[in-house]
């Protein structure tokens, strides 16, 4: 079997972003760039399903910007097999993002395809699901544990109010909720190997899908300050605040 | 044209997360219709019917929407869409889990856990882990869209009396089935509607100190509990108790946050509560800057003070 891995490069989640002056979105320029920590571990758990020998391939595909090859080399560093980079000048949107990977899917007729739950930049959480939908396959999205049996795969998903198992039939999309593993670092050894290791340059248009999106930007705004808060010297006095200025209790 | 409302349920009762959903669908305007699908819904159905400003209310009650199963839902939804302009659910799992799936089945694209409405075809929505609010256009002819709940005002659940047409609509992808589901036992209020919430990080050390130091305060208060993602994963509680970007946003009166250092995904999931307390021995901490009183103290006296004083 084979799996394909979605990975997305996006700001370092550690990076506290800072909303561009003239409002047209957030700035990115000189700002640490990682793996979407979800992609992370997508990829961490192709790895092991390789590791059990249930996988045989892992195949990388990143759409974005050419830079996004440095999170292509890192997911093979970590334990991908080859690489796929789809440069897209224009922002990808989900939707986009889908047609482009279903297509990939297809063609390398992928039997396990993962995804992260969503990425921490626009904070979608949309493309797993549109993948599986324009395949018609099933989905197991926000999976906390994955298990192969046969000719299906049993995921357990992290839901409001507790976990859900659904079984799906293979080919399957899955996405990643962040408890699904804990991602193994590159070692440098590793790292060393995947500049060796196959990285095919593709553009969207060797897909046939047109990266503009119905959807734009107006404006973006850092979200409103809040009013500066006050240090209480005592429990006597939080509550006697709580009580009778925020009036809250 | 009219909207559609996803409504969300247990097959018993109606979730108050699709009251908040069809508030938002009240400031888009248009006839309000509301789609109830699952398996012995009927009373689900009727008390859709009661919701303010509902005007019809769809049932497709049939085995395969027992479980919501994303695959079912979005051939359900995406079938009935032909009539709307826009199709509304909740971000909640349930409504996250299928709504891209109906967008992509549409052909067009989605927007995630709007925050607010500027016009029928233009929304805010939160991007970068709350850091930053998008304003985005769609020219989409039908706009997919889920709700960020804790942004809107929930409509009144009695008052209206639309009719309820039962649509015999079986969709079956025969791709997923439901196993089994495990959920976690609580008497408290639901985590995302309460109006105190009382969470516990880190500092906490252990389980037992969350049932001895966070649980009273919050019974006392008739709060809910909640957590951090260290408290999570270092297995104090379940993980549906965490509060932050990957777990539940939550927007109550009043937010105490006991031992947890207020990281920028930990804020993302609760810095829109009306008033935020903080108790924590370093004055240093993140949490100190959102938090509107702020209590440096030993959260294992200041805890039990609070509770016996409150």
């Amino acid at each position: 079997m084979k799996a394909l891995v979605a990975v997305k490069r996006v700001i370092d989640y550690n990076v506290k972003v800072r909303v561009k002056a003239d409002n047209s979105g957030v700035d990115l320029s000189n700002t640490k760039m990682s793996i979407n920590p979800f992609d992370e571990i997508a990829v961490e758990e192709a790895v092991r399903l390789k590791e059990a020998g249930v996988i045989d391939e892992v195949i990388v595909a990143s759409i974005g910007p050419k830079e996004s090859q440095e999170q292509i080399r890192a997911a093979l560093a970590l334990g991908g097999d080859r690489g796929i980079l789809v440069v897209s000048d224009e922002k990808p949107y989900p939707l986009q993002v889908a047609k482009i990977l279903k297509s990939i899917a297809e063609t390398e007729s992928t039997d396990i395809i993962l995804l992260g739950k969503q990425a921490i930049d626009d904070d979608n959480n949309q493309t797993g699901q549109m993948l599986a939908a324009l395949m018609g396959i099933g989905q197991g999205t926000f999976a906390s544990e994955v298990k192969v049996e046969g000719d299906k795969v049993n995921v357990t998903r992290e839901i409001d109010g507790g976990l859900q198992t659904v079984s799906l039939a293979l080919p399957a999309v899955i996405t990643t909720d962040l408890r699904l593993n804990e991602p193994r670092y590159a070692k440098l050894p590793n790292i060393m190997k995947a500049k060796k290791k196959q990285l095919d340059e593709k553009t969207p248009a060797d897909f046939g899908v047109d990266m503009t999106s119905k959807q734009e930007i107006i404006k973006v705004v850092p979200p409103a300050d809040r009013k500066a808060g006050i240090k209480v010297g005592s429990v006597d006095e939080l509550i006697d605040k709580l009580r009778n200025e925020a009036k809250v209790i | 044209m009219a909207i559609l409302v996803y409504a969300e349920h247990d097959n018993a009762s109606l979730k108050k997360a699709t009251l908040n959903t069809i508030a938002a669908a009240k400031q888009i305007g248009g006839d309000i219709h509301v789609l109830v699908a699952g398996s012995g819904a009927q009373a689900v159905a009727d008390e859709a019917a009661k919701a303010e400003g509902v005007t019809k209310v769809l049932l497709a009650d049939n085995a395969a929407y027992e479980h919501q199963l994303a695959g079912n839902v979005a051939l359900l939804v995406a079938d009935v869409a032909g009539d709307y302009s826009h199709i509304l659910a909740a971000a909640t799992t349930t409504g996250k889990n299928f709504m891209p799936r109906v967008a992509a089945l549409l052909d067009v694209s989605m927007l995630s856990e709007i925050s607010g409405v500027v016009d029928a075809q233009t929304f805010e929505r939160p991007i970068y882990a709350g850091n930053a609010t998008a304003t985005v256009k769609t020219t989409e002819d039908k706009v997919v869209l889920t709700v960020r709940t804790t942004a809107f005002d929930p409509v009144a659940s009695e008052g209206g009396s639309a009719t309820v047409e039962t649509i015999d609509n079986v969709q079956d992808t025969g791709k997923a089935s439901f196993v089994n589901e495990e959920m976690a036992k609580s008497d408290r209020p639901e985590l995302t509607s309460a109006g105190i919430v009382v969470s516990g990080g880190r500092a906490l050390a252990n389980g037992e100190n969350f049932t001895k130091y966070i649980e009273p305060l919050a019974d006392k208060l008739g709060a809910a509990v909640g957590a951090s993602r260290a408290a999570v994963d270092a297995g104090y509680v379940p993980n549906d108790m965490q509060v932050g970007q990957t777990g539940k946003i939550v927007a109550p009166q009043l937010y105490i946050a006991a031992g947890i250092s207020g990281a920028i995904q930990h804020l993302a999931g609760m810095k829109d509560s009306k008033v935020i307390v903080a108790i924590n021995n370093d004055p240093e901490s993140p949490i100190a800057s959102v938090a509107d009183y702020f209590l440096e103290a030993d959260l294992f006296e200041a805890l039990p003070e609070l509770t016996s004083k409150i």
